[in-house]
């Protein structure tokens, strides 16, 4: 936002020799080339009230995604200020800065240690690994605190904020804030020998037009000071709180951007290079209104007597208009091609055929539509997105109004039979064999559709020949692959040795939730000499398939990405070497120990097998946990905090109606079937097995679950855990009970996302899908609950509210096959045949042991109070000989299945 | 005898090589590490390198002498853990002073006899002070990220002990090693500027941090030049690399630092990577050989061994040195 106002043509270039350099895992070097440094404002508790509240509640994690959010919006500095009379704040300094030390996307970036108490700052500067900035000393308690305080600061190994500030008071006026700098820099370099480009002014900037005539020349006087500090005081810096400048016109952002960017636009030029800038209150300075910014100009630059009347005569029209602005049709009146940009960079279709239709009429070929005008709107959509001003489900809309557009015009391109389009390439999408998970692949095919490439998507569940036999029959220039369940990392494997061997020679490219760069370097790429890249978001992959096909550089890019895993892969097998792991033996000796006698079961109130057909969706709204949800459109954050954070906010609350609408329409048309299946029955353990026995007699075995136990090398006194450990050992006598569920939303999600393809508008389609997630998951934590007030009963008095249910605050657990605590997902075959869950619901297992429909949750319950969740990790050879023939099935099937698990020798 | 700062704008010079590899090779037992002072300690004092030089001074010494007969021009205390922090797993920490004090002794003793034979080739001692086994800024306890088992204050109080005692034994400069973590580097620095205006007195300090795998970084996380940006604020007689990598793995991160700093450079690489076995087997030839190149891009002004190393590999080093000038730094 601020790239228009580098400091390149400042007066003071000459006087710099030295640079101020800073850093926190890496290196933050400001040069006069350097553009503004923006420093994050939000970790403040004096400035953001929501910060303050997670401090004072000691939700820490929350806080760290404030501090993360910053840096990824381009926060170059993080300011952290713990100043508050109802918190601790050294103690809240040191431990959030410990925090963040544990977190290098944070950590990367230097830290500006923000207090008025001088044992705040010095705690946290002992806990700063990197070169922080102390935010602030001054002479206001005089020269011989001053001295004391910059001389530790120095030995600590930091940059320093000198206030405007002394004795007398705070500087309020030019001569004063020269009088003031001028003094403190000579007491520092002269009698500290503090290094001078270690030394950064605030130079105070107070409030403009708040009618007194005093401050009238607050910000002029500020400019003009920061011109005459930067060019007489050699290589220091100047600083600011943007905000104040603005104070009086609290409540009228409109007004506050734009002078916001006013203020900045020449205290930049006067050479001020680091600041407190919100960027969220800042208005482009060439897209202020003239009329606006000329009002705004006379009141920050003191150029008339009237100047602060006339902006607050001003500024009640702009309040006005920005009210009128919701239904603002102004856009219409523009010419064609920034109508039919606007259409798309805003995702509205209302008018897009009408506009598509004058485009078509002008043009001499249907086609230039399509090439002309649509993908000049669309290149700014894909420059937005790749910027970070546009977010994905933005993104989706513009190609869903793309969509619509190319299909109006297709018939007529066809009538012309003038060829088709030139494209920037064919890409072959896939979800891999047994996978049945497609959000986040038609979530890239969408995006790069938008950028102009040819998506051939194969759908789910595509066989290895398919794929391979349709990229050479299509010639496409990339192939894709996605998938989320386990077994399908192997089938990517083996899709990579095939490509090998039949000498292919385009990328291939690694996406979905289970992949990771990881797994790519260390098992994928070592099986194809040609590109092979893992792609973590949707956001990546038009960059990536970019780099990929550009024919200049992408020799290079596939060299540099190739150098990159070998890395990854030395690193991993390194490392792995390092992990100690105990025997199978040692490990069930060391099992999670839960006193039988001392431990209450509750019998159930029913035992065996229920079914539930069609229930009623309405009763699942209040169990949804919404931010997976979000993060499926790669917006991060916490629901509902997410509704109202500064950066994603408004995409997220939008993106929240547009799901809600579409909810709406499920549950009053009865869109989608929502089934269950399950189950309580008596069962005890049989060391590492669960036997669930046919009736409570006890005397024959039904099925036996095969559970897997931790043996990674712990520390004294942790156990090794094992699933089965919760459940009573057959010898103990004990009679106990293990609970078994599949639910389903998925049915309908299909056909529903189908309509919607059928009408271009991919953004529904995914949404549907997406939906129906986010309903089976709430599906499985309403049953859950009845399960254990209920049908089990062992909770009768729980009451607890969907927060705590999305906190896991319960007693007893629902683990699911395939993740963490029992990742073998065979075990859903077990399941299947207990419950016939296919007989009765209908939901099918694939040859990778997905569910179909996808939108479906199955798993255990287990009921014992001591029960948790638990990660099983990685597991020895012995194990998997022992699982093998407790399975029954070969040692090349067992390792096969638990492949992800297996601890590298 | 001139000083450290005059002969490091002479040439390059030669740091010793690895003290733990040599220990090795006497084969002590529990009775030899012992010795007469700690006939009855409490505990298995076995593998207590630092102690040989109250209970096996003469060990040592030979130890340094092979060194110094090798061509070093600066020769390392026997005191990498010699902090009451490290010392705390032994609980020796009351003899932290006493080991620290006599082995930058016998250091100096040794150095002495060899300016005595040339005065052409003065001889220093370097005080080791290695990272301690805790870290300021990481968390070993992967469930509580936000704990520390040691504070910066706990840092600064035991370097402040260790680096009086070796200054207080006679050595010439200290040397801040093996820096995983940045922030226990800060805490030592801390502690000498402390002893700096307490004595009024100026100390030569080398610098030399830990890059620990391929990704480039400290164990801390950060690169090469943000290390190098967080001790800056120190005058330094030197800043480098040593340990965790060898000769050829460390190039890039010094080419780093030669390029970001005008400060000169020094590198004590490990015998290479370590085998299966966990031991280093890279000739002294081959070292040396990789080692040529940070001559030929004139990368360094001193030049030693870490892991591995013996005084044969400091011999070939050091013949090589000689006909290679050291980095240029402004004004000299």
């Amino acid at each position: 936002m601020l790239h228009k106002t580098t400091n390149n043509q400042q007066p003071t270039t000459n006087n710099q020799r030295k640079f101020l350099k800073l850093s926190g895992l890496e290196p933050l070097i400001i040069t006069p080339e350097s553009n503004f440094i923006n420093v994050g404002e939000r970790t403040n508790v004096a400035g953001s009230k929501k910060f303050l509240r997670l401090i004072k509640e000691e939700k820490f994690d929350e806080a760290l995604a404030i501090a993360r959010h910053q840096v990824e919006g381009g926060a170059q500095i993080i300011d952290i200020n713990m100043d508050d009379g109802l918190i601790d704040g050294k103690e809240s300094m040191v431990r959030f800065m410990n925090l963040i030390a544990a977190e290098p996307d944070i950590a990367r970036v230097p830290i500006m240690i923000d207090s008025s108490k001088w044992e705040i700052i010095e705690a946290g500067l002992q806990v700063a690994q990197g070169k922080c900035v102390v935010n602030s000393i001054s002479l206001k308690e005089g020269e011989a605190q001053f001295i004391e305080q910059a001389k530790k600061i120095k030995m600590y190994g930091a940059a320093v904020i000198i206030m405007a500030f002394d004795e007398v008071g705070q500087a309020d006026n030019y001569e004063r804030r020269i009088e003031i700098a001028k003094r403190s820099y000579k007491i520092l370099v002269d009698d500290v020998h503090f290094p001078s480009e270690d030394i950064i002014f605030d130079l105070n900037i107070f409030p403009v037009a708040t009618g007194m005539d005093e401050h009238k020349r607050n910000a002029i006087d500020f400019i003009e000071a920061t011109r005459w500090v930067r060019t007489n005081l050699p290589n220091v810096s100047v600083s600011g709180g943007v905000s104040n400048v603005s104070f009086s016109f609290r409540g009228n952002n409109a007004v506050r951007e734009a002078m916001h960017s006013v203020f900045l636009y020449h205290a930049i030029k006067a050479g001020m290079n680091i600041g407190i800038v919100n960027p969220t209150m800042l208005e482009v300075y060439d897209e202020i209104p003239k009329d606006l910014l000329e009002h705004v100009e006379d009141v920050i630059l003191d150029r008339r007597e009237d100047a602060t009347e006339r902006l607050l005569t001003f500024a009640e029209t702009v309040v006005t208009s920005a009210k009128e602005h919701k239904v603002d049709l102004s856009w219409r009146e523009k010419s064609l091609q920034e109508r039919i940009t606007h259409a798309l960079v805003k995702g509205l279709d209302e008018y897009i055929l009408e506009d598509v239709e004058e485009a078509r009429l002008q043009a001499s070929q249907p086609i230039e539509v399509i090439e002309v005008n649509l993908m000049k709107g669309m290149n700014v959509v894909g420059d937005l997105f790749g910027s970070g001003k546009m977010f994905l489900p933005q993104v989706v809309k513009s190609a869903r109004v793309m969509k619509k557009a190319v299909a109006y015009l297709l018939p007529y391109i066809e009538a012309e039979k003038n060829g088709v389009s030139q494209s920037n390439g064919k890409i072959l999408l896939a979800t891999v064999k047994g996978d049945v998970h497609d959000i986040g692949k038609n979530i890239v095919g969408v995006v790069l559709a938008c950028n102009n490439y040819d998506i051939i998507d194969l759908g789910v569940m595509v066989p290895p020949e398919k794929i391979i036999e349709t990229a050479k029959a299509e010639q496409v220039s990339a192939i894709g692959l996605s998938g989320l369940i386990t077994p399908s990392l192997d089938e990517m494997v083996y899709l990579a040795k095939e490509m090998e061997r039949q000498n292919f020679e385009v990328p291939l490219l690694i996406g979905g939730a289970t992949t990771s760069k990881a797994h790519t370097a260390v098992k994928i790429d070592p099986q194809y000499k040609n590109a092979v890249v893992h792609v973590h978001d949707a956001s990546r992959a038009v960059t990536v398939v970019g780099d990929l096909l550009n024919a200049k550089t992408n020799k290079q890019y596939v060299f540099d990405i190739k150098a990159d895993y070998v890395k990854v892969r030395d690193g991993f097998l390194n490392r792995s070497k390092r992990k100690e792991y105990l025997t199978l033996e040692l490990a069930r000796n060391n099992k999670f120990k839960i006193d039988w006698n001392a431990t209450k079961i509750e019998a159930p109130n029913y035992l065996g097998t229920q079914v539930i057909e069609d229930f009623d969706l309405s009763k699942l709204v209040d169990y949804i946990d919404w931010s997976p949800f979000f993060r499926t459109w790669e917006l991060h954050g916490r629901y509902p905090e997410i509704l109202t954070d500064e950066v994603v906010g408004k995409e997220a609350t939008n993106l929240f109606s547009d799901a809600k609408l579409l909810l709406a329409k499920i549950l009053d048309e009865n869109l989608l079937t929502a089934k269950a299946v399950f189950g309580i029955f008596p069962a005890n353990a049989a060391e590492d097995d669960i036997e669930v026995y046919t009736d409570s007699t006890r005397q024959e075995v039904n099925v036996k679950f095969v559970t897997l136990r931790q043996q990674l090398k712990k520390k004294e006194g942790i156990p090794s855990i094992a699933l089965a450990d919760f459940i009573a050992p057959k010898e103990s006598t004990i009679e106990d009970y293990i609970g078994a569920f599949c639910v389903s939303t998925g049915f309908g999600t299909a056909e529903l996302a189908a309509e919607f393809e059928k009408d271009h508008d991919d953004y529904n389609s995914i949404m549907i899908k997406a939906l129906a997630d986010r309903l089976a998951e709430a599906f499985a934590e309403y049953l859950h609950e009845k399960v254990r007030k209920e049908h089990w009963g062992y909770a009768v008095s729980e009451d607890l509210t969907n927060a705590d249910l999305i906190k896991e605050n319960y007693k007893g657990i629902r683990p699911a096959p395939g993740y963490p605590a029992c990742p073998d997902h065979t075990e859903k075959l077990t399941l299947w045949e207990l419950l016939s869950v296919k007989e009765t619901i209908g939901v099918e297992l694939t040859d990778s042991l997905a569910m179909w429909p996808a939108a479906s949750v199955s798993g255990y319950y287990f009921g014992n109070e001591q029960a948790k969740y638990f990660g099983v990790g990685k597991i020895t050879e012995d194990q998997v000989k022992d699982f093998a023939v407790r399975k029954n099935m070969s040692l090349d099937e067992a390792k096969k299945w638990l492949n992800p698990n297996l601890a590298e020798n | 005898m001139s000083t450290i700062e005059e002969e490091i704008k002479k040439r390059i010079l030669v740091l010793d090589g690895a003290m733990g590899t040599m220990i090795q090779q006497y084969n002590f037992s529990e009775e030899d590490y012992r010795g007469e002072q700690f006939k009855d300690f409490h505990l298995s004092v076995k593998g207590n390198n630092d102690m040989l030089s109250l209970t096996q001074p003469e060990a040592i010494k030979e130890i340094h002498r092979k060194y110094l007969e090798a061509g070093a021009d600066i020769i390392e205390t026997n005191t990498f853990s010699g902090t009451t922090i490290a010392m705390a797993d032994y609980e020796m920490e009351d003899f932290v002073y006493e080991i620290n004090y006599q082995s930058a002794k016998i250091a100096k003793e040794a150095a002495q006899e060899f300016t005595a034979k040339n005065p052409n080739k003065p001889r220093f001692v370097a005080g080791s002070i290695g990272p301690t086994n805790r870290t300021a800024s990481m968390s070993p306890d992967v469930n509580d990220p936000g704990y520390r088992a040691v504070t910066f204050n706990d840092l600064r109080v035991a370097y402040k002990q260790q680096a009086e005692a070796l200054l207080d034994g006679g050595a010439d400069l200290l040397l801040v090693e093996t820096v995983f973590d940045t922030l226990n580097a800060k805490a030592a620095l801390f502690a000498i500027e402390e002893i700096k205006e307490e004595r009024n007195i100026d100390i030569p300090i080398m610098v030399s941090g830990t890059i620990t795998d391929a990704s480039g970084r400290t164990l801390s996380g950060q690169t090469a030049e943000a290390f190098l940006i967080s001790v800056s604020h120190i005058p330094m007689l030197s800043v480098g690399f040593n340990c965790a990598l060898g000769a050829n793995q460390l190039t890039p991160h010094l080419e780093v630092l030669a390029q970001k700093s005008k400060i000169r450079i020094s590198a004590h690489p490990n015998a290479g990577l370590p085998n299966a076995f966990g031991e280093y087997d890279e000739t002294p030839d081959q070292m040396a050989s990789q080692i040529k190149t940070y001559l030929d891009k004139r990368l360094v002004n001193i030049i030693g061994g870490c892991c591995g190393t013996t005084p044969a590999h400091i011999k070939a080093i050091a013949d090589l040195v000689k006909d290679y000038k050291p980095r240029l730094v402004d004004g000299c």
